[in-house]
């Protein structure tokens, strides 16, 4: 009931305990002890046309003790909260891999282990996230860094000036955690932000210094962007009005990385708040650029049959209803091609800084 | 008193009747076909060597008849029938029978192991009630000398046969004669004799005779000194023993093996099996010689008469509508019925419609004491035992019995006490591919050669054990812990061969024999589907403490460390108890220890149902409309010291009174069986102070 006195107990930490009271008093009226789980799949999240952003809905999923299916999971849940709440007491940030080690041992008297791995800690921390309505960064808890930054801006990370333009070509590596309280904007002179999928191709724009010529700021996220990148680009959006375009592959996951980079993922749609950027567009590549731009067939690759039922579900999206899109994505299935961004080597090395952004951008070639 | 081949029996009864002078096989064979005119023999010299053969002489040279063919299974045969003669005769007198047998090892020089000795002394003593001096002899020295041969009543021994052949075994092996050892009363003298056969007269030569003191005030000891190979195993005396112990546990057994080992079968029921009446023959049972015999042999002046008397169920009435119908007169003479006559007569009595023989010959051994004796001696989690409704093959009524043992023997339960890795669900404690024993049993008596020709073996093949969820591979004996009993307890046993080592396969038995197995079988079916279930529910139970421990930590944590954690535990763990079926999951797994005679993993199951829930049983068959019998509630009610013999007797005569044989009281019995455990599902709480009273009654002192 008592914490000790010398600390004041955070709101975080006040959530986490009412997970050990809901055992307790259930336990005290032989009821079940049960948490309610928001839902994070596709039959909970629905599409906000008018915000532009994908939003969770109301549904929720029991998670109960004396449940064979489920009583792994809720004593998981209780474990990883408890290892939460000592991070919150300690004030420590960790990584979710330490998360799991810290919760990981051998169930007394069995040879059974509490989590088995990563993959079982991760998704009950996001759980725990939706059902206590917290956001990561306050449960201190931050992923891998994964994702770089490179152009006109200046951040201020824990008092040290960090200046995007003089870090060569390598730049800066975006921590998951790029809240005010840790990250903070000092300057930003850029035009606009340019958000590739693809790290190689990233470094191309960097080693042309094409942030340079164009006063951009250059970021990736390595494939599918982590957080802390979807978060950065949010903010430099939203504190400093810069345009957001995204340059992806031709493919269907590409094409679902600019959704989730413009309207929130449906894993994390509790955050889409956040996260999304309801006006970033889409500048490639598109499935009507190998004809525009002379790309030969044979840089292309067939579409397998994940890709093209990956590509039906976007159709159905909501948020891909738009006639545009539609007839974007029925294209590639047409072909039944795929292209890479890589691919763009084919005419020239430097094809895409010389040739291919340069013409997107001044015939204003984009979707939305 | 000894038991003999039935063949050999006939063989020998129309030589010794009939006297006649009979070619014996030598002049035949020494007759190689008539090369040279002048070694023909004639006739006149052919008579000459001609004469009579003595029954010892016939079973000297035919040994393996009676069962001596290799000198184990001639130990085996020794004690065999000294043993069944003790019974008969303890039986029959009415005593409770103790019986003890004691192998020693013969030998002429230093000590012999005893499985490399190859001469035994063979001794059984029983309290039963003695011989009378002058028959001592007779009937340890001649062989087809008897009480059982001329009446028609089941017993062990038939022929009177056995004990003198053992004996003369002996004789001719080692040379030593038989030593007897016979009290008729605390009063009387204990005589002492020994005695060997004369094989050519088929007569006892008494070779000693004296008064000795013996220190058991009534009773028969038999020793013999035979030729025998001791190995364990299959079809070994112990084997024998203990299989007879597990069909007999009215009988108290001592075994003092060739190693000098005592093994002791306590009595287990206290109560003597029913005296089986003696029964006219029934016509549907008899041949066409047999009939002319008995027609020669009556003491009946008139045919009618003759039929009304000598047969069972046939009426003075009937008589007279068999003679009207083989148009016999039924004043007519039956001494001069012959030939033509004498056949339409036996035609028209097979055809007559005649009722079934009566029962009361037979005495099944019961399912309390089947339950009594497999309790006894196969350590298992399961028992039960049917007793079928009489029936008839040939006109010989019979009666069969199944039963079953099922489960681990305790020492294999506490084994797998950890097991070491978490069991994923439908996964079992390795799976042992064991396959089921079968015991058969004629008469009480133990069979154990020839198990495949046996009608028994056959009917267990053919049942559908799948549908009681054991494994049974094609055409095989079902997979699983178990033991299969089979008796078949009849006034004439078929057996296929003389050797009296399988049933034979006539189909009123073999249906006989799978209805008992099928209900067996049922009752099975129930208890592993109940306790699979239970134990489905006790792996859930598992999964939650195992879990619980963990919660209770992390709460702890979670609220600083100040939480009560005994009680929020016990809170959780009685949750999880109550959500897996309860206190029920633990007694049908045995886990609460109040399992029979401190085994904690038995379930015994009767024809009421499972123990312990038999009063539902009775509440059902009241609502029936059928009243129940007065003693019933009262032995149902609180435990009470009501479990000494005489209530027990009670509980057999009410139960068996309600078996009459007629098919409806059979099926109300299954009805009842299935319509209490129906009831049994409802109900959710457990009662272990019943099982606990089940356990007193089993132990029955």
């Amino acid at each position: 009931m008592t914490t000790t006195k010398t600390k004041k107990t955070t709101p975080v930490e006040k959530k986490l305990i009412g997970l050990a009271d809901i055992v307790i008093q259930s336990a005290e009226r032989s009821k079940d002890p049960t948490f309610q789980i928001p839902i994070r799949a596709l039959s909970n999240v629905s599409f906000n046309e008018r915000k532009g952003l994908i939003e969770m809905g109301s549904k929720k999923q029991e998670r109960s003790f004396f449940n064979v299916g489920m009583a792994k999971r809720f004593m998981q849940t209780v474990l990883v909260a408890d290892a939460l709440s000592e991070l919150q007491r300690a004030d420590l940030t960790t990584s979710l891999r330490e998360i799991y080690y810290r919760t990981k041992h051998t169930i007394k008297d069995s040879h059974e282990n509490t989590f088995d791995a990563q993959d079982e800690s991760d998704p009950v921390i996001e759980d725990l996230e939706v059902s206590l309505a917290t956001l990561r960064e306050e449960l201190h808890v931050s992923a891998e860094n994964r994702g770089s930054i490179v152009g006109p801006v200046i951040f201020g990370d824990d008092g040290d000036r960090v200046d995007c333009s003089k870090l060569g070509k390598g730049g800066y590596s975006v921590p998951s955690i790029v809240e005010p309280e840790y990250l903070e904007i000092r300057r930003c002179t850029a035009d606009f932000l340019l958000l590739v999928e693809k790290g190689t191709q990233w470094n191309r724009l960097s080693e042309d210094k094409f942030w340079r010529r164009y006063n951009c700021i250059l970021l990736t996220g390595n494939g599918q962007p982590p957080r802390g990148v979807r978060r950065l680009a949010c903010r430099l959006h939203e504190e400093h009005r810069l345009p957001v375009y995204v340059l992806v592959d031709n493919d269907p996951w590409g094409y679902y990385i600019y959704s989730v980079v413009k309207q929130g993922s449906i894993n994390l749609a509790f955050e889409s708040q956040r996260m999304a950027i309801p006006k970033a567009k889409f500048v490639g590549l598109s499935s009507a650029d190998p004809e525009r731009y002379e790309l030969p067939r044979n840089v292309g690759i067939k579409l397998n049959e994940k890709d093209i039922a990956r590509a039906k579900e976007l159709l159905n999206y909501q948020w891909f209803q738009k006639p545009a899109w539609q007839a974007e994505i029925k294209r590639m299935l047409a072909s039944g091609l795929k292209y890479e961004l890589d691919a763009l080597a084919n005419k020239d090395f430097q094809y895409l800084t010389k040739k291919y952004l340069p013409r997107k951008l001044k015939e204003k070639d984009w979707l939305d | 008193m000894g038991k003999k081949k039935d063949s050999a029996s006939d063989t020998e009864d129309t030589e010794s009747k009939s006297s006649a002078p009979r070619a014996t096989p030598e002049p035949v064979a020494k007759r190689p076909a008539a090369v040279k005119p002048a070694e023909r023999v004639t006739a006149v010299e052919m008579g000459a060597r001609q004469r009579e053969i003595s029954v010892s002489e016939f079973f000297t040279k035919n040994r393996h008849l009676l069962g001596f063919d290799n000198p184990r299974k001639a130990l085996l045969t020794c004690v065999k029938e000294a043993v069944d003669n003790a019974l008969d005769a303890c039986e029959e007198a009415g005593i409770l029978p103790d019986v003890t047998v004691k192998l020693e090892v013969v030998s002429n020089g230093g000590p012999v192991a005893p499985s490399q000795a190859n001469r035994f002394r063979v001794t059984v003593t029983d309290n039963g009630p003695g011989i009378v001096r002058q028959q001592i002899p007779r009937i340890f020295a001649k062989l087809l000398y008897g009480s059982k041969f001329h009446r028609l009543r089941m017993s062990r021994g038939q022929q009177g046969i056995g004990i003198s052949a053992a004996g003369m075994y002996g004789q001719l092996t080692t040379g030593k004669p038989v030593r007897i050892i016979s009290r008729i009363g605390p009063k009387a003298a204990a005589h002492f004799f020994e005695v060997q056969i004369d094989t050519k007269k088929n007569e006892p030569l008494v070779h000693e005779n004296k008064q000795i003191d013996w220190e058991q005030p009534r009773g028969t000891q038999v020793t013999l000194e035979v030729e025998g190979k001791y190995q364990k195993g299959r079809a070994s005396v112990d084997e024998w023993l203990e299989q007879t112990s597990i069909a007999n546990p009215h009988v108290k057994l001592i075994y003092g093996t060739p190693e000098g080992e005592t093994k002791e079968y306590p009595r287990t029921y206290h109560e003597l099996p029913p005296q089986p009446r003696e029964i006219k023959p029934h016509p549907y049972g008899i041949e066409f010689g047999m009939l002319l015999k008995m027609l020669q042999d009556t003491k009946s002046h008139t045919l009618s008469g003759f039929l009304a008397a000598d047969f069972c169920r046939v009426s003075p009435q009937l008589a007279d509508e068999i003679c009207k119908a083989a148009k016999v007169s039924p004043e007519a003479k039956p001494r001069e019925l012959k030939g033509p006559v004498a056949e339409t007569l036996y035609k028209t009595l097979q055809e007559t419609k005649i009722m079934a023989p009566p029962t009361n010959c037979i005495s099944p051994i019961g399912e309390k004491a089947i339950l009594a004796g497999l309790y006894k001696q196969i350590k298992g989690e399961f028992y039960t035992a049917v007793s079928r409704p009489p029936a008839v093959y040939r006109g010989n009524p019979f009666i069969i019995e199944a039963g079953l043992a099922y489960g681990n023997r305790p020492q294999d339960q506490n084994k797998p006490q950890q097991p070491a890795m978490p069991k994923a669900e439908g996964e079992h404690e390795e799976e042992d591919s064991e396959l089921a024993r079968v015991i058969r049993y004629a008469n009480r008596v133990p069979l154990l050669y020839q198990q495949s020709a046996c009608s028994t073996f056959k009917a267990v093949l053919s049942t559908s054990w799948r549908n009681y969820g054991l494994t049974q591979s094609r055409g095989a004996i079902p997979g699983g812990p178990m033991v299969i009993f089979v008796h078949m307890a009849s006034v004439w046993v078929p057996f296929t061969s003389e050797s009296k080592e399988a049933i034979a396969d006539y189909d009123e038995i073999q249906k006989e024999i799978t209805l008992a197995l099928r209900e067996c079988g049922r009752r099975l079916g129930l208890f592993i589907r109940r306790r699979e279930r239970a134990a489905s529910e006790f792996r859930r139970r598992n999964i939650f403490e195992l879990y619980i421990e963990e919660v209770v930590e992390a709460c702890n944590r979670l609220k600083g460390g100040t939480l009560p954690k005994q009680k929020l535990k016990e809170q959780l763990q009685k949750i999880a108890t109550s959500r897996t079926g309860g206190q029920k999951t633990d007694e049908a797994l045995g886990k609460t220890g109040t399992g029979p005679e401190g085994l904690p993993h038995s379930i015994i199951v009767t024809a009421d149902g499972v123990e312990g829930e038999t009063a539902l049983a009775t509440q059902v068959e009241s609502s029936q409309g059928v009243v129940a019998s007065p003693v019933e509630p009262d032995l149902l009610g609180k435990p009470s010291p009501s479990d000494k013999p005489a209530s027990k007797g009670k509980t057999t005569k009410s139960s068996r009174a309600k078996h009459p044989p007629k098919k409806t009281t059979a099926q109300s019995d299954q009805a009842r069986l299935f319509s209490g455990d129906s009831k049994t599902t409802k109900k959710s709480s457990g009662k272990p102070a019943r099982s606990a009273k089940t356990a007193v009654s089993r132990k029955s002192k």
